[in-house]
């Protein structure tokens, strides 16, 4: 059953009127809940008595959750967001803010709870939330707005996990603000049957036919969960999030999507609060997300977090050589990278299914079995960008992208150093 | 079903001016919420142009079955988030025919205490962090968790995300609209540390200000998971074993303590809520000695020790307090089902017009 209510309430609230069963953009979370569900959710999740009930009672929750607040108080709910201390997992509350904000330097600093999140210990348990960057809430609609923050000591330091500090100081530094880097980044996922925590649409305790039909599929029997990407696509540009394409994956159940081209340290966070949106959508249709880089052992893709790069000179004239002096110093410092591209990425990096080996560093034109992939356009244009291929889906973008920023901009290896390895790579710079 | 819908949202404003008022007292129990309804001829803001009302006390444990009636004086007003247009819910406390409060009547006293001169001139402010828990219908097991068996332990699920994670969060979401529609000045929520399990806080207010919000907001909450066909659990230990116990802490701080020299003023005060600890803690709900054991950031209920940023103290001062030299604490030993009225007065009067 896939219908919500057959009639919207009338006159007092601004629901939009919907007369089909894909919804308004507030309403789709009830459309996602009913389709996707796999298995029986009465213990798990709770049925809103008013869609089951044969009496036909009103559905109010949902009247309520999408109350337009605007006519009766200025104030709006700041959903401040967090990364805890996994590196990976995402946290949040709100509170109440008195009238509408345009700049994070509007909103006051926070704090939480950090020996609930292993980020501090009980008797000093006081993290400070400072507030980042400001996007639209798509679940709450209105005023009210999400917020990025990163995390501090009381003291003023960045606190172990606080990872976008030391980028947010790598992308002030002149040299590279000079180059305006871009980043692209194609975040692949998993999604999962709840409780058995098997891939969804995958028969349990089976598996399904082999991979070929899946890339970009069509039909009941080769794409499994689109509600959540489509719903994730418009809930993120709602957001003001720069997302710029979607689209399912090699393996049946994992799907794509890509952030950018975003400046600097904008790509960590509109990737950072994408993430958020996805697993709250999934949270509500009753799903369970996944960045394992391997979630399923054998003949079966990963999940990679492939980063689209380009500086100024990269894409101007004579930009292939800029674009091939990069791929140099990054072949060099290959072992930084690498410990730096996310936790269990060996189980991905094997040299088959569309990656390189995890110990090889390589390149080349059009090559998925690369390192490094040089687009075609690139290689004909002489400028463009490059993709590292490397990261995996669990990685830290604040991390990825001032790396590589600080790789191929700040750092310069030893003569000797580059000429062997230009020899080696075939790289005539 | 449309035509029921329509009805239960149908706007009278244009067909009459008459409103619906929602009369909510507490009951026997000290923590049941009761409410009715009764029609007016018109739109009214002050509570003291509200007509009193009268309920059947015998049936709330309140009264002999012989002289059943028990008063209901309106106390204030908030918007009403189900029925919306211009009706309203109303705060009321219960009183004898002969106008002496029942013996469950907590406020009548809070608000003698908040009347007094020297509480306020020190215009007490009050931000009530309320912890709970959501429980499946029939079972009474929390939400989320699976029948005859545990979820993973403690750890994720603390502001967590995700289907594996957040158990109810469309009834805390419509609960947090639900409130600012009301004009309850409800400060923020979030998902506790136990799965399954929530709070919100309202605040600061003034006063008696902030245990009529509470209330409302309690009253609010519990008619949303009516509606969701979901139990909400006040109990301070829902769940014995390794997992967190559901509190209502309770920040406070008066004039003095918000200006220069306030830090002085703060640790004077927790200096008398420690000489009247017992006191305190027989009067923050009951069950609170299976909450208050010393471990999952609560202090032992024998205890009283205070901290700064120490969450297993009885008593908090943040780091912004002690750097700034004036602001708040926070008094982490009331339980969920404290009754506000008692807590936030005897916490005036103690540090306000008590003396050793």
């Amino acid at each position: 059953m896939a219908q919500i209510l057959a009639a919207s309430p009338t006159c007092q609230m601004r629901v939009p009127k919907h007369s089909s069963v894909i919804a308004s953009s507030k309403l789709w979370s009830s459309v996602v809940l009913k389709q996707k569900k796999q298995s029986n959710n009465k213990v798990r999740g709770f049925r809103v008595l008013a869609l089951q009930s044969d009496n036909s009672t009103v559905n109010r929750v949902e009247t309520l959750l999408n109350l337009d607040t605007k006519p009766y108080t200025d104030r709006i709910i700041a959903e401040y967001i967090w990364i805890g201390g996994s590196g990976i997992d995402l946290r949040s509350k709100s509170r109440t803010i008195e009238k509408p904000v345009e700049d994070p330097s509007e909103l006051p600093k926070w704090n939480y709870d950090g020996s609930s999140t292993g980020q501090a210990p009980g008797e000093d348990s006081e993290v400070i939330l400072y507030p980042q960057a400001i996007f639209r809430d798509p679940f709450r609609g209105g005023n009210n707005i999400l917020v990025i923050c990163d995390t501090w000591t009381p003291a003023g330091e960045p606190i172990p996990t606080n990872k976008r500090a030391k980028a947010a100081e790598i992308f002030s530094n002149k040299k590279v603000t000079n180059e305006v880097p871009w980043f692209g980044i194609e975040q692949e996922y998993t999604l999962l049957q709840q409780n058995v925590k098997w891939p969804l649409g995958w028969p349990v305790g089976a598996f399904p036919g082999p991979q070929g039909p899946y890339y970009c599929g069509v039909g009941a029997d080769k794409i499994w969960g689109r509600d959540i990407s489509d719903a994730h696509y418009k809930a993120c540009l709602y957001a003001g999030i720069n997302i710029s394409g979607t689209n399912g994956e090699v393996m049946p159940g994992q799907w794509e999507f890509q952030v950018g081209p975003s400046v600097g340290i904008d790509a960590g966070d509109h990737v950072w609060c994408a993430r958020y949106l996805l697993e709250r959508i999934t949270e509500q249709a009753g799903v369970v997300l996944t960045l394992d880089p391997k979630p399923i052992e054998g003949d079966w893709n990963g999940a990679g977090c492939h980063t689209n790069y380009s500086t100024k000179s990269m894409r101007e004239e004579g930009g292939f050589e800029v674009i091939k002096k990069a791929i140099l110093n990054l072949s060099l410092r290959h072992k930084e990278h690498i410990s730096a591209y996310g936790e269990g990425n060996e189980r991905r990096l094997t040299g088959k299914h569309e990656t390189a080996s995890i110990d090889q560093f390589s390149w080349g034109v059009a090559n998925r079995g690369c390192s490094i992939r040089v687009g075609r356009d690139t290689e004909a244009k002489g400028k463009g960008y490059l993709e590292d291929r490397r990261p995996a889906s669990n990685m830290d973008p604040y991390i990825v992208t001032s790396l590589l920023a600080e790789t191929t901009l700040l750092w310069e290896p030893t003569l000797e150093a580059e000429a062997l390895a230009a020899q080696k790579l075939s790289l005539n710079v | 079903m449309s035509l029921l819908a329509d009805l239960v949202n149908l706007d009278l404003s244009d067909s009459s001016e008459k409103i619906i008022a929602e009369y909510i007292w507490v009951g026997g129990s000290g923590m049941d919420m009761r409410s009715k309804a009764r029609t007016l001829s018109g739109p009214v803001t002050d509570p003291s142009k509200l007509p009193k009302w009268n309920y059947d006390g015998s049936s709330t444990g309140q009264a002999p079955g012989q002289d059943s009636e028990v008063i209901l004086y309106p106390q204030a007003i908030f918007k009403d988030p189900f029925r919306r247009g211009n009706n309203i819910l109303v705060m009321c406390d219960a009183y004898t025919p002969a106008g002496e409060p029942i013996p469950t009547n907590k406020r009548h006293a809070a608000a003698e205490i908040f009347a007094n001169p020297d509480v306020v001139a020190e215009v007490p402010w009050y931000g009530i962090e309320q912890e709970y828990t959501l429980l499946q219908k029939d079972v009474n097991w929390p939400l989320g968790w699976p029948i005859g068996g545990y979820p993973g332990p403690q750890g994720p699920y603390y502001c967590g995300i995700g289907a594996d994670k957040s158990f109810g969060r469309d009834i805390v979401d419509a609960h947090y609209k639900a409130c600012l529609y009301a004009g309850i000045n409800i400060s923020g929520i979030n998902g506790e540390v136990m799965p399954g399990q929530w709070e919100f806080q309202v605040g600061p207010s003034v006063g008696i200000s902030a245990s009529d919000e509470v209330w409302i907001a309690r009253y609010i909450l519990e008619r949303i998971t009516e509606i969701a066909g979901v139990v909400v659990s006040f109990d301070p230990k829902p769940i014995p074993g390794d997992w967190n116990g559901a509190g209502a802490h309770t920040n406070y701080s008066t004039k003095s303590m918000r200006e220069e020299g306030g830090y002085e003023i703060i640790k004077k005060a927790i200096e008398k809520l420690g000489l009247r600890h017992k006191e305190h803690i027989s009067a923050y709900g009951e069950g609170n000695e299976r909450r208050l054991t010393g471990h999952h950031e609560t202090a032992d209920i024998n205890t009283f020790l205070w901290g700064v940023a120490n969450r297993g103290a009885s008593i908090r001062v943040g780091r912004d307090t002690e750097k700034e030299g004036k602001g708040y604490f926070e008094d982490r030993r009331p339980a969920s089902n404290m009754d506000p009225y008692i807590v936030t007065s005897m916490i005036a009067e103690t540090t306000l017009l008590w003396n050793p």
